[in-house]
């Protein structure tokens, strides 16, 4: 296989770099070891910085984000929630900070404004009564997935090709160049080349590792950060904790859930990374202190990502753009056709894009310039159905009677999923349970999958989709990864659902009793 | 306001489950006056299959043909599981009663003496288990013997996919095919129910509709499986007439809850439990118990969201069941007995309830949890002797099994609900 530019990694930043190279006219391929938003893109607070969290950390993030959140408040409104955002201090927080954040926001331009403490319980009667000190921002939530759905439907129209579930897994090195890439299909377990004339490692925690396969150093340090959604939504807007960035401080809304968090936590191996026990008990425990509520509320689901933390790379490190990402050229290591681009935030996902692309059409001698940022990003059907709460709101609107509920719980219709899967054979991959729950509300409400998954499966060999015992495995690996997510939660309601689905899974289908390498 | 009415009886059941609704059963086929209470409409999740001991050790999958030699290496291997509390002959016994209990309320069971079965699952896999309803068995016998058999599904039943079971097994079945077929009068509708196709089946009409439709897809078969909506209360008939009707054997497959088979044992219990005596309420809970008499008596608060009336009873069996139930409640650090706050088997704090991998064949550390008793099923209090003279538990509350993954929560809740009457009795007539 040929093409002009490899772009690995299927998350935001691959994503984006492929929308921005295939509007200026450059032919790509974009290669993801899983499945859109596996790493990072997949596994974050969905918050849209309004930059007002970095202002005493970092003040040319602050900026960034600032500047990129306004660009795509305007350019992808349809992923945006512009919730607004609160920060708040609670009885005991430093006043000091307190004081001095509004002159911070200031400084960098970021607006803010005083709310009274009165008017703050009545935005959000779900504050604490401890609450000393008040500022609204101008905070959004924003949907990730969509995000990187909607980037990647553009830059398939514009000619890029999209690989899922396909690897790097070496280099072919000649000279001062990559002559081709080794590739591995995981499902089938082909390998395969790539050839291309430029290769973009769009990684994000893994880019050690994947410049590491072409013999390139570079020093990454893993943070993960530990999320949970609860049942329903807690506050209308972002609500931050005024207080130096620390653990869970920060509750976002996402359609009819809020999702809180994070930890922070060094950890030295990014495979198979799973919220614990311990994370979620401190973080409701931080939260509440914000937000009573929190306390009681009825959580449905945990999950854990990864943030790269870009130590001293050798040379090379392009400065001058932020200190917020790391955009490397890897010339001073003796290549000139490899470039990597890691780090950043999910908010300032379009300018890494545009500055990695910049870098990429120097040096295939593209003049043609960037346009993510002044055309719009166009809206795509299949990539709406992540959204908490639309399916339902479509449903009810449209109700047709033969178009049946697949996940009631969360109201997913046959339309939906009838409407991914041709989405998921565009890209030419093929549905299983696991793909659909990626892009979709399905498994995702209270039953977490006990009913929706049997419907599902069941719908799919109705459609055909599936004609082997494959079946199986795809459910099992359907409630492995649901599983991942409840695990820490289980205790009062969620204990009782998870109790009932193995019952139903294990009591009743046995499924334990067939192993991976029989099915 | 008044006081609360009181409802004397010498035995009250706690749980309308397979295990209280059995312990009702056994107290009043021997004369004792019970009330029983709870909410019955959970029993409809469950699966109208009886297992009685099918895996173990579970994290080596070995799944058992006998389940009196499974139930005889489990107490020795697991000492505080319940088996080793009972002997073979009062299990056979529990069963034998239950299962008559059943007939005589129109859910014929059929099982081998000393074998387990294997029947299809919605999903297509193929569960161990021992006693089936009647209704089930020609499937048994299907694919026990690898007969010429064609799966139906149909239009509009979710979650039931004739083909997915067909392509599952193929490769141990090879004579297995599907088909699809419209339910009759049901074309305009885009989604049908077990519970409505069942009622429809009632009447033979729509049985010779759906025969009609079944038989031209019949040929060299030699029987048909179809989900499990065979009628809810005259299902025998219902099958017979329908085998009649399309010339070969007929066997049903469970479907997801919930479910016929789960409705049918539903009505029996709350139809002819009450039959034989059992004053039984199924929309209501126990609050609160009190005791009189040094602990030799029970006075407990029954209703909803206030109480209803008393119930002044000798003794009492607890049998409210696990998390689903809500006989066990778990908070953030630990789990409790939701009526008398008794002592649970805890196994370690929350990182330990659950193993990282949902069908981890070594089976979660939490479905051991539970009520730990004496040898007649008095669970312990905090000291570690029976908490009340008369005080029982019966059923999945208790603690050194797991049933989901050994298979055995009905003959769990079935034999303990025999030793638990049969104690209670003897220390009556003692007394
Ligand atoms: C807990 C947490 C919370 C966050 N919250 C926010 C927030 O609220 N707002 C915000 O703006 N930002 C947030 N971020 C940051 C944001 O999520 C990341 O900046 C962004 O998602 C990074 O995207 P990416 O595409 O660079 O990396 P990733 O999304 O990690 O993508 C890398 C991809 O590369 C793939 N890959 C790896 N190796 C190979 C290989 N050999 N071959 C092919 N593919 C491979 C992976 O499978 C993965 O899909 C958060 C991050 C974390 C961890
Ligand atoms: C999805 C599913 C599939 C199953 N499949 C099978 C199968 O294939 N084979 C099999 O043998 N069994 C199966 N079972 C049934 C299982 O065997 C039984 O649920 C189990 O044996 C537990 O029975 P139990 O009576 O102890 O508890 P439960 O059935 O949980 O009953 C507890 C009862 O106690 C009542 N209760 C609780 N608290 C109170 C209170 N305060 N006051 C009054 N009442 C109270 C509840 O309302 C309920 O009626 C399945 C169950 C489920 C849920």
């Amino acid at each position: 296989m040929q093409t002009e530019v490899l772009i690995i990694g299927g998350g935001i930043t691959g994503a984006g770099i492929a929308r921005d190279l295939a509007l200026r006219g450059v032919n790509c391929v974009l290669a993801e070891k899983l499945d859109i938003n596996a790493g990072a893109s997949g596994a974050n607070h969905g918050l849209l910085h309004s930059g007002a969290r970095y202002v005493s950390s970092d003040l040319a993030l602050a900026k960034e984000c600032w500047e990129e959140a306004s660009l795509l408040k305007r350019m992808a409104p349809q992923c945006i929630d512009n919730t607004g955002g609160l920060f708040v201090a609670v009885v005991g927080d430093d006043e000091k900070y307190v004081a001095d954040f509004p002159h911070l926001c200031a400084q960098s331009h970021i607006p803010v404004r005083e709310v009274d403490l009165k008017d703050a319980h009545e935005m959000e009667p779900a504050l604490s009564d401890q609450i000393i000190a008040v500022y609204q921002v101008e905070d959004a939530a924003i949907d990730p997935f969509k995000l990187s759905m909607e980037n990647i439907f553009q830059a398939c129209e514009f000619g890029c090709n999209m690989l899922r579930h396909t690897e790097v897994i070496g280099f072919v090195k000649d000279n001062r160049r990559i002559q081709a890439t080794r590739m591995r299909n995981s499902l089938t377990g082909k390998t395969f080349l790539i050839e291309a004339e430029q290769i973009v490692n769009a990684t994000g925690a893994w880019a050690g590792l994947v410049s590491g396969l072409a013999g390139i150093d570079i020093h990454i340090l893993f943070s993960k950060g530990s999320l949970l959604v609860t049942h329903s939504r807690i506050t209308k807007q972002v609500v931050n904790r005024l207080r130096p960035s620390s653990n869970a401080d920060i509750l976002v809304p996402g359609g009819t859930v809020s999702i809180l968090g994070t930890t922070s936590i060094r950890i030295d191996a990014i495979e198979d990374i799973r919220p614990t026990v311990q994370e979620m008990d401190m973080i409701v425990g931080e939260g509440a202190k914000m937000l009573p509520v929190l306390e009681k509320t009825r959580y449905i689901r945990a999950y854990a990502g990864v943030r790269p933390l870009v130590g001293s790379s050798s040379d090379g490190n392009d400065r001058g753009v932020s200190r917020a990402f790391a955009l490397i050229n890897h010339e001073g290591q003796g290549l000139n056709n490899f470039v990597t681009i890691t780090g950043g935030k999910l908010t300032t996902y379009r300018l890494m894009a545009e500055k990695t692309a910049d870098l990429v059409c120097r040096r295939l001698n593209v003049t043609s310039p960037c346009r993510t940022i002044a055309d719009p990003l166009p809206s795509a059907q299949a990539a709406q159905w992540t959204e908490p709460g639309l399916a339902p709101r479509l449903w009810l609107k449209h109700h047709e009677p033969e178009d049946v509920l697949i996940c009631e719980c969360e109201m997913v219709p046959k339309s939906t999923v009838d409407c991914i899967i041709d989405s998921i054979h565009q890209q030419n991959g093929q549905p299983d349970l696991k793909a659909i729950g990626v892009r979709s509300r399905i498994g995702k409400g209270a039953c977490q999958g006990t009913i929706c998954g049997i419907r599902l499966l069941a719908y799919l060999y109705h459609k055909g989709e599936l004609n082997t015992d494959q079946g199986l495995k795809s459910l099992r690996e359907f409630l492995r990864e649901r599983w991942r997510g409840v695990r820490p939660l289980l205790w009062d309601m969620p204990l009782i659902q998870a109790e009932m689905q193995e019952a139903l899974y294990c009591g009743l289908f046995g499924l334990e009793l067939y192993n991976d390498s029989n099915e | 306001m008044t006081d609360p009415k009181i409802i004397e009886c010498d035995l009250l059941v706690i749980g309308t489950g397979m295990a209280g609704s059995a312990a009702a059963l056994f107290a009043a086929n021997r004369g004792v006056s019970v009330v029983q209470v709870g909410i019955i409409s959970e029993i409809i999740f469950a699966s109208g299959l009886l297992d009685l001991m099918g895996v173990h050790p579970i994290q080596k999958q070995r799944i058992w043909d006998n389940p009196w030699a499974a139930i005889d290496t489990v107490s020795k291997d697991i000492p505080g599981h319940p088996y080793a509390k009972l002997n073979e002959k009062d299990i056979r016994n529990a069963f034998a009663e239950t299962l008559s209990f059943f007939t005589s309320a129109g859910i014929r069971y059929s099982s081998y003496k000393n074998r387990n079965v294997r029947v299809l699952t919605p999903v297509g896999t193929i569960k161990p288990t021992y006693c089936v309803p009647h209704t089930m068995w020609a499937g048994v016998k299907a694919l026990e013997d690898q007969q010429p058999c064609l799966i139906v599904d149909i239009h509009g039943l979710k979650g039931f996919n004739a083909r997915q079971i067909t392509v599952m097994v193929k490769q141990y079945w090879p004579g297995i095919h599907s088909a699809s077929i419209a339910f009759p009068d049901t074309g305009h509708l885009s989604e049908v129910y077990p519970e409505q196709m069942a009622r429809a089946l009632e009447l033979a009409s729509n049985r010779e509709k759906l025969a009609k439709v079944i038989r031209p897809f019949v040929k060299d078969y030699h029987v048909v499986g179809v989900p499990a909506i065979l009628g809810l209360y005259h299902t025998q008939d219902i099958l017979n007439d329908l085998q009649e009707k399309i010339g070969v054997p007929i066997f049903e497959i469970p479907t997801m809850p919930p479910s016929v088979t789960g409705l049918r044992i539903k009505e029996a219990f709350e139809k002819y439990l009450p039959k034989i005596g059992v004053r039984l309420f199924t929309q209501k809970r126990v609050l609160d118990v009190d005791t009189i008499d040094s602990g030799k008596r029970f006075v407990s608060k029954v209703g909803d969201d206030k109480i209803h009336f008393k119930v002044l009873a000798q003794g009492i069996i607890l049998a409210s069941g696990r998390f689903i139930g809500k006989g066990l409640h778990a908070d953030r650090k630990q789990i409790h007995e939701t009526i008398f706050d008794l002592p649970v088997y805890q196994t370690g704090d929350r990182s330990r309830w659950h193993l990282k991998d949902f069908l981890d064949s070594r089976g979660h550390p939490i479905n051991r949890a539970g009520l730990e008793t004496d040898h007649l099923f008095r669970p312990f209090d905090r000291s570690g002797h029976p908490a009340f003279q008369r005080l029982f538990a019966i059923g999945s509350i208790l603690a050194h099994q797991d049933w989901i993954r050994m298979k055995c929560g009905s003959g769990l809740a079935i034999a303990t609900a025999y030793k638990a009457v049969n104690a209670f009795i003897d220390m009556i007539d003692a007394q």
